[in-house]
């Protein structure tokens, strides 16, 4: 990308102020991504945790480690730590903050204290739902969905837990909040909508999303609150509520949760494969158009989580049909990515390797979404591993192998220093073989009936429970070198250059870290995005 | 008398200040107060739908005088809020703080109104989970809840929205707030609009629907 910039010659790094203060109070977007990646994957490695113990505990049939309620418990924790703390929040707060300003060219987002307001709702929201494991009748064991009318009886801490994502949500919201306005405003001169990059793109889809549905999380989760305190009756049964509308408008926010977790992750993708396969993205337009329309058809496939709760079945065939659709836009990235490597010289580096990776179990993970669509299969897995398999190759195939993509992707840049790249390789193929051997046993378990959610097993699945389990330990070595990888890269005394993977997005021409106002001089772009120079010339 | 346009994108002492992002952000933020009390609203239609004659019958012993004057009341401020604002923007300082503070008293206003409504309420020993409604049947049930539920909501609004305007004051008092940057006083003026705009559709829902 030819772009009028001046290379800033400073040495005053974003890091160069030290001090706690310096930190916390800090405005800036950069130092703000840095402060929630360091907070989510402390979060993540929590989650994980719980998930190892729930693996351990299926190694052998009855109760062995812990007890029925104990595994309750887990697989709440899990889910509310893995979704509401790590996978939704996770590109768009982290990536979105350190990179969005600097792809269009801003100095810092539209409203630089509400950001840090929102890193606050975050840290406060995690530590009310934390808080919860220790206070009251122990921790919530409703699983992460909160379902009515157990949501209102159980005796466990649920009031607490729902008022920490109430928080989450809300610094959600202003996220959101503040990369539209961000990017309706601070669009550097020349960066017309049809020159931004498709992280950029992909964040723009996703904050849509998020001003749009969480108001709708919100109100249903002060409703529990509400009525575990004061028993208004809006989904209690035993006063005259509906337990059904509950699981509307839960799923009425948490269906575009999906879509709030994957978007930025297809946009993160959009950014690598150009880069490693040295070439201009294929089907610029067509991905920015699947973006908006993944975010729109995808606000209205909720019900699809309740086919089985008892709806109109012309509102079960609609909502079936629904889904289908939201399938096109998801299948064209996945063949512009594809196209994209057509031809171009593709360079295996560890984010790219991540990166092929979120295409082969995005793809599985979408497809065997499909299968769910269709209302006789769904009525058959309903409940199973199958299930539980599927939204694995979702949320973490997908979202998850993501953000370890851009984590090594921009780590240079974040960090101005490198990790090992073997060891990086080694952690990315124990981390693939070991995901594919966990969750496609579950594909497997699911289809022959174990239904999720119990603590134990009968023989016939015993066989599947022991692969799986086996398969989480090589996950979980392979995420704990990559972590101890990225940490100890931090300490490597080697310096980086301003673009050491050759991409061509404004990030690129900053120096490795950016400096505190990102620019000396704002760029002025005059190309499209992803203009690879040689490529160009022979086309051309 | 004319009231300056309004600004753009300025620069105040090295600061950049976007009169247009600024509005832009709020806006966003006004439609997603819309859609969390739009969950409350569909609870609303679907029961009534589910309860038609029990809403009827619930709805006719809440006080429409009361109601009727909290919209008035609410009406009222919402145009002493207005005015706060051009007030500003004509350079009339001490009538903008003026202005603000009949704003505020309204605000004040609602809410004490709204305190003895809901003390009549409870003294009649209607309140969620009270064994007097635990009594009647579920659509009534199901109204005062949502009653109790939506107004309560709608109340938080109004403290926030007093609380918040007495911030603007102090921001007025010490020119923080000025002719030509305002816009912390009208996006806090846009939130005071919502506020007022729910209290219309709450009103015939619950009020005139008997």
């Amino acid at each position: 990308m030819s772009t009028v910039v001046e290379s800033p010659t400073s040495e005053s790094s974003f890091y160069a102020r030290k001090g706690i203060a310096s930190w916390l109070l800090t405005t800036d977007h950069k130092r703000i991504g840095i402060l929630y990646l360091a907070s989510m994957m402390t979060f993540f490695l929590v989650g994980m945790t719980f998930g190892v113990f729930m693996r351990l505990e299926q190694l052998s049939m009855g109760p062995t480690i812990m007890k029925p309620t104990t595994y309750n418990a887990l697989f709440t924790l899990h889910g509310v730590f893995m979704i509401f703390l790590f996978v939704i929040p996770g590109l768009s707060a982290v990536f979105g903050n350190f990179f969005l300003p600097i792809m269009i060219g801003a100095k810092d987002v539209a409203f630089p204290r509400l950001n840090l307001l929102s890193w606050y709702l975050f840290m406060s929201g995690a530590a009310v739902a934390l808080s919860s494991l220790f206070t009251g009748n122990g921790p919530p064991d409703t699983g992460w969905s909160f379902y009515v009318p157990y949501s209102l009886r159980t005796g466990t801490n649920v009031t607490m837990a729902v008022f920490g994502v109430f928080l989450i949500g809300f610094s959600s919201i202003i996220t959101g909040l503040n990369f539209i306005t961000t990017m309706h405003r601070l669009r550097t001169k020349g960066m017309n909508w049809m020159r931004m990059p498709l992280f950029p793109w992909a964040l723009y889809a996703t904050a849509w999303v998020q001003v749009l549905a969480t108001p709708i999380l919100g109100i249903t989760l002060l409703l529990v609150i509400l009525e575990r305190v004061f028993h208004l009756g809006i989904f209690d049964p035993s006063i005259g509520g509906d337990p059904i509308l509950y699981q509307h408008l839960f799923w009425t926010y948490s269906h575009p949760a999906v879509y709030i977790m994957i978007l930025p992750a297809m946009g993160a993708i959009s950014e690598i494969i150009p880069t490693f396969a040295h070439r201009t993205i294929f089907g610029y337009k067509a991905i920015v158009i699947s973006s908006m329309g993944i975010a729109a058809i995808g606000s209205l496939v909720w019900a699809h989580h309740m086919f089985t709760s008892g709806m109109s079945e012309v509102a079960i065939v609609v909502f079936s049909l629904l889904t289908f659709l939201v399938a096109i836009p998801s299948a064209i990235k996945v063949f512009n990515w594809v196209a994209t490597l057509y031809k171009g010289s593709v360079e295996l580096r560890s984010p790219m390797l991540f990166a092929l990776a979120f295409i082969f179990l995005f793809s599985i993970g979408g497809l065997t979404g499909l299968f769910q669509g269709a209302l006789a299969i769904n009525v058959h897995v309903h409940d199973t591993y199958f299930i539980v398999g599927h939204f694995h190759y979702v949320m973490f195939g997908g979202t998850g192998f993501a953000f370890f993509a851009a984590l090594h992707y921009w780590y240079p840049k974040m960090f101005g220093r490198m990790y090992n790249e073997r060891a990086a390789i080694v952690a990315f193929v124990l981390i693939f073989i070991g995901f594919n051997l966990l969750y496609f046993t579950f594909l497997v378990l699911g289809l022959q009936g174990m239904p999720r959610r119990y603590y134990d097993h009968l023989p016939k699945f015993h066989t599947g429970h022991i692969w799986a389990t086996i398969g989480s330990w090589i996950m979980v070595a392979g995420l704990l070198l990559m972590v101890i990888n990225l940490v100890r890269g931090l300490f490597r005394k080697t310096s980086i250059s301003a673009n050491p993977w050759g991409g061509v997005t404004l990030e690129w021409t900053v120096p490795s870290p950016p400096p505190t106002e990102n620019f000396d001089v704002l760029p002025v772009i005059s190309e499209p995005a992803y203009t690879f120079n040689p490529v160009a010339k022979e086309s051309a | 008398m004319s009231v300056p346009a309004e600004p753009q994108v300025a620069e105040h002492a090295g600061e950049h200040r976007d009169y247009v992002g600024a509005k832009l952000g709020m806006w966003i933020f006004v439609f997603t107060e819309l859609i969390l009390f739009g969950g409350l609203f569909v609870a609303y239609g679907m029961y009534r739908s589910m309860h038609p004659l029990e809403f009827h019958k619930a709805s006719g012993e809440l006080n429409i005088a009361l109601g009727v004057t909290n919209t008035v009341v609410l009406l009222t401020s919402s145009l002493t809020m207005v005015l706060s604002v051009v007030a500003i923007r004509l350079q009339r300082k001490v009538q903008s703080m003026f202005f603000l503070a009949c704003t505020m008293l309204l605000g004040a206003v609602f809410l004490v109104n709204k305190f003895f409504e809901w003390r009549a309420k409870f003294h009649h020993g209607i309140f969620p989970g009270s064994d007097h409604l635990m009594a009647r049947p579920p659509g009534e049930r199901l109204f005062f809840g949502l009653y109790f539920g939506m107004t309560g909501l709608h109340g938080l609004h109004v403290t926030i929205g007093v609380v918040v305007m007495s911030v603007m004051m102090v921001f007025l008092a010490r020119d923080r707030i000025r002719h030509n940057d305002f816009i912390k006083l009208e996006n806090t003026g846009l939130y005071w609009h919502l506020v007022d705009v729910i209290w219309i559709f709450l009103l015939p829902l619950f009020y005139l629907a008997a």
